[in-house]
């Protein structure tokens, strides 16, 4: 056996994505950067005026959240720019990370010890090298993945079948096990339950943002539209053409692969439509906010303050279009989707966090409160849009 | 884990004590601060612990740091998260029966200046207490777990008298309460596999032997005095 036998190489050559980072990415990491920017001057600025124009608590919270958006922005275009690789890995971190402050915030008892270390370094690296090594060894797009795929005789087995239902079914299977072996039947059902539930929404759920990479991206966009795109013109195109694309995409309803546009797109495009309904919506709840969904869970979260963020976010997706395999009102369900989801999340967290008594849950990045607490909504949101752009927008059959 | 100390640990203020590696010198001392710094990092990145210091700034002043114990990372995290100046001058006070065991433990605690204490073979004019004296001279600071053992129970044992003694032979030391919270969710007792969760440690305000005070008085008020901080 040579050392080229070896493979080492392939373990980082293993994941190769064809299109994965393309000129509307590009662009829109532009935009992003662009809209940063000016949240950067707007805040700087209105710190120098004098203090009655806006009050000072809003504004310091304004300026740290600013700062924190560019550290995330920061990681993540970091992750992207160096390969699915590096992405698969950063996402795995942020969910050790997030695992580590939600059981540190929920109680366990002495004889949770040995499941707590299975679920810290057995199951969450195992799960992302499932998500990670995901479709490549049907794709077989480099040597090393052919190779991988033959000597684990996996060739042509696409891991999302693991992957999707590893955690949900043998780990919340082996966790109770695990704790009744350890003897210690005191609080048992509620000490499982907190395990399983703390890797279901850090580990298993988040894991499906980079499982987007493996989705064969199918559109209905038609081709023509698209072509002004890929030569590096991003002006939407004309309205007149949009109803045009409409009408044709009526007369003929077949799909073509997608391949103006990349997964890493793709996956910004989801963060970013998250994050920004979090602003929307807490943007519109100070200003319209009158009642309140549920005070004992949340004080800040109102019906007005819902309604228009969704609403807004759901506008704001569809004028990225350009950036998904998704035609104009396909791209505003998905970001109205994604949404409400991210909304699902950030009140189901609130009510843990409420219910642990504390009110962040870290300190990693300053004015963002905790990893958890920042990617509550992304959590939620990432199954949902995974499957929904699998089953209309994927080849997965 | 208590709520203020969660507050702190998820909300609050933790002071990060970057470690930079000494020279490269190859001597024997050399490697061993190597050691001790790769050591303190493994700690902190494991233990994810904050620091706070409530009502007492780090001072190279001689002190002795008591701290509640549960784990057997309790000494080595607590060390690591002093401020590098005084880490150089602070040593933990040990079990020689348990460090001084095999090579590996030997050279473990001798990298963080670890001071070995016989628990089982005390002679007479070298009791412990005169040992630490002995140990410290002038400069450095000690850290001390009053509770003689680790504890198992969620419930702090009682203090043994050495804290008690240290004090009377050396009125100028000053007496530091630390509560150390979490670390026993880290790693507990009779495990060896660490779970890394985040824990957080509470340096007080110092506190010395009153005149007067009996020995049971004292001890009992230091013990109030680290459980106080669980709270804060």
């Amino acid at each position: 056996m040579t050392i080229e036998d070896l493979h080492f190489e392939p373990l980082l050559g293993l994941l190769q994505r064809a299109d994965w980072l393309n000129e509307p990415t590009y662009w829109l990491v532009g935009v992003v950067i662009v809209a940063l920017i000016v949240a950067s001057v707007i805040g700087q600025t209105l710190k120098r005026q004098p203090e009655n124009t806006v009050s000072p608590a809003l504004l310091r919270t304004f300026n740290q959240r600013v700062r924190a958006w560019w550290m995330m922005f920061a990681i993540l275009a970091a992750g992207l720019l160096l390969g699915p690789t590096c992405t698969i890995v950063l996402f795995g971190l942020v969910s050790f990370w997030a695992l580590r402050e939600f059981i540190t915030m929920t109680p366990t008892r002495r004889g949770d010890h040995r499941t707590l270390f299975w679920v810290f370094f057995v199951f969450t690296p195992i799960q992302y090298l499932l998500v990670g090594v995901g479709s490549s060894f049907v794709k077989l797009e480099s040597d090393s993945a052919v190779w991988w795929a033959d000597t684990l005789g996996l060739r042509g087995v696409d891991l999302y079948g693991l992957y999707s239902i590893m955690i949900p079914v043998y780990a919340s299977l082996y966790i109770p096990s695990r704790i009744a072996l350890s003897g210690d039947a005191r609080r048992f059902l509620e000490r499982s339950a907190k395990i399983q539930f703390s890797l279901l929404i850090c580990v298993y759920s988040l894991s499906y943002a980079p499982a987007l990479m493996h989705l064969d991206l199918l559109t209905s966009k038609p081709a023509v539209g698209n072509s002004s795109l890929s030569t590096g013109d991003v002006t939407p195109p004309e309205a007149e053409d949009e109803e045009t694309a409409e009408a044709e995409s009526q007369t003929s309803t077949t799909r073509r692969p997608w391949k103006e546009g990349g997964q890493a797109g793709l996956l910004f495009y989801f963060v970013l439509i998250v994050q920004l309904s979090d602003v929307f919506q807490y943007a519109w709840g100070k200003l319209l906010g009158q009642r309140v969904i549920a005070p004992q869970i949340n004080a800040s979260r109102t019906w007005e303050g819902f309604v228009s963020g969704v609403l807004t976010t759901a506008i704001v997706g569809a004028l990225l279009w350009w950036v998904t395999p998704f035609r104009i009102w396909e791209a505003a369900c998905m970001a109205f989707v994604t949404a409400v989801m991210g909304s699902a999340g950030s009140m189901t967290m609130s009510a843990i966090k409420r219910d642990r008594g504390v009110t962040d849950t870290g300190t990693l990045v300053q004015g963002h409160a905790g990893v958890l607490d920042r990617i509550d909504s992304i959590c939620f949101a990432a199954p949902v849009f995974f499957h929904l752009t699998r089953y209309f927008f994927s080849d997965f059959a | 884990m208590t709520l203020a100390a969660l507050r702190a640990v998820l909300g609050g203020e933790s002071k990060s004590v970057s470690v930079t590696e000494q020279s490269s010198r190859l001597t024997p001392d050399a490697f061993m601060s190597l050691t001790a710094s790769i050591l303190s990092v493994i700690a902190k990145l494991m233990a994810g612990s904050s620091v706070r210091w409530v009502d007492c700034q780090p001072d190279t002043c001689q002190r002795v740091y008591f701290a509640n114990h549960t784990s057997h990372l309790d000494a080595l995290v607590l060390w690591s998260s002093l401020p590098r100046n005084i880490r150089s001058l602070t040593r933990a006070v040990a079990a020689k029966d348990y460090w001084d065991k095999t090579a590996f433990r030997r050279y473990i605690a001798g990298s963080v200046n670890a001071l070995l204490i016989d628990r089982e073979n005390i002679k007479v004019h070298r009791s412990p207490v005169e040992l630490m004296i002995q140990a410290i001279g002038d400069t450095h600071s000690l850290i001390v777990f009053p509770e003689g053992g680790r504890n198992a129970t969620d419930e702090m044992g009682e203090f043994k008298s050495g804290l008690y003694y240290l004090g009377k032979k050396r009125p100028d030391l000053e007496l530091v309460p630390v509560y150390i919270d979490n670390l026993n969710r880290v790693l507990p007792r009779g495990e060896f596999l660490p779970v890394p969760l985040l824990s957080c440690i509470t340096i007080g305000p110092p506190m010395w032997l009153e005149s007067g005070e009996s020995k049971t008085e004292f001890l009992r008020r230091a013990r109030e005095a680290v459980k106080r901080l669980k709270d804060i």
